[in-house]
């Protein structure tokens, strides 16, 4: 028997909304929505993927965090800003790999997906994993989630020599088995297209965007 | 998981046991949760002496019964009795003073509760227990270790007999 396990599965999503309304329900936070639904490649697709909090085995938004406001509780949930201790700096904001906790200028503090602390820490689902209706945000055991999916759970991702564990897994295509964010991502290619022509810029390559500084 | 057993990480530097990532190891207080406890702390303190300030000024206690004085009438200038008010687990003393007028006390010592007793010569009353002496006159400490005065019995006389018929504390 596993335990409870958060699982993201982006090919699911049919980005219906219903769990930043969900969210935004919730009486810690009212109004203020955790999870982003972002959207991929808005041009061409109506492709969304949810995101919620990764909560990384060794968190970067709580080393950066000059204010030591961002803690980890012994089950492995990395907690949202302490309201006291937040200063505001957006140090996290810029840290996290994930692009998971926000700046919240009206109240001059971060917030970040807590992953329902109040509901898990009691046998709950969190909020947004209650309602999606096409369980692209399960909140279920490896087990269940192996014995219902095709796809396989990832939760190790690699930013070059940077290894980031998470508590969250993501499906992925059952071939996969770790993930390397920066293979995506090439720099240095010949900008040159055909007959001398500069190749036009691709507003989706994360390469392009870095080489035009 | 603790901070320290990241593989390849390096070792944590001595800072990092006094702002701990781990909930559990965190017992820092910011000045500002201090500040918040002394302020909420103290207001309401002083909302809880208002409350009591106000039940006190409102409540009126229920007047007491009126008693007489067995023989008070008849005590001789510079003597006294004994009688109790307005209970009969209270002792309280009636004196006659100088002036020939009738003056009546709690015999309860207000330093640790012993029985006061007539002094006629010195026209006081006198706590033998830790030598505290009052006035037989108001009531008032005069010397030794008593700082509140002797709670006063209202008298009043009707034709021969003498009747209590209150306390001021």
């Amino acid at each position: 028997m596993s335990e409870l396990a958060f699982f993201i599965d982006y090919s699911r999503c049919i980005g219906c909304q219903a769990c930043v309304q969900a969210c935004q329900e919730c009486d810690t936070h009212r109004g203020v929505s955790m999870i982003h639904l972002e959207t991929v490649e808005r041009r061409d697709t109506v492709q969304t993927a949810p995101q919620v909090c990764m909560h990384c085995e060794d968190p970067i938004c709580a080393r950066v965090c000059p204010a030591d406001a961002i803690k980890k509780t012994d089950d492995g949930v990395v907690q949202s800003s302490l309201k006291p201790r937040c200063i505001g700096c957006s140090n996290c904001v810029l840290a996290c790999p994930f692009g998971v906790p926000k700046y919240l200028a009206s109240i001059d503090q971060m917030m970040k997906c807590d992953l329902c602390y109040d509901r898990t820490s009691t046998g709950k689902k969190p909020m947004c994993a209650t309602v999606c209706p096409s369980q692209a945000l399960s909140f279920t055991t490896l087990d269940e989630n192996q014995k219902a999916r095709a796809g396989t759970p990832i939760n190790e991702w690699k930013f070059g020599a940077e290894v980031v564990r998470t508590k969250v897994y993501v499906m992925v295509p059952p071939a996969v088995q770790t993930f390397e964010v920066s293979g995506l991502v090439q720099l240095g290619k010949k900008r040159a297209g055909s007959a001398g022509q500069p190749r036009p810029r691709d507003p989706n390559d994360v390469a392009d965007l870095l080489e035009e500084t | 998981m603790s901070d320290k057993d990241v593989e390849g990480a390096p070792r944590e530097p001595a800072w990092r046991a006094d702002f701990p990532i781990r909930w559990a190891l965190d017992h820092y207080v910011t000045r500002r949760e201090l500040a918040k406890f002394l302020t909420l702390g103290s207001a309401l303190l002083a909302a809880g002496n208002a409350v009591i300030a106000a039940v006190g000024k409102w409540r009126r206690a229920p007047p007491l019964p009126e008693v007489t004085i067995a023989g008070a009438a008849a005590i001789p200038i510079g003597g006294s009795a004994l009688f109790r008010y307005p209970t009969e687990a209270d002792p309280c003393i009636v004196v006659r003073g100088q002036d020939g007028a009738l003056r009546a006390f709690s015999q309860v010592c207000t330093h640790l509760s012993c029985a006061v007793v007539h002094r006629a010569e010195k026209d006081e009353l006198f706590c033998p227990c830790h030598h505290g002496h009052f006035s037989a006159n108001d009531g008032r400490p005069i010397a030794g270790p008593p700082i509140r005065r002797l709670p006063v019995i209202r008298l009043t006389q009707r034709g021969d007999q003498v009747i209590a018929i209150g306390k001021e504390v």
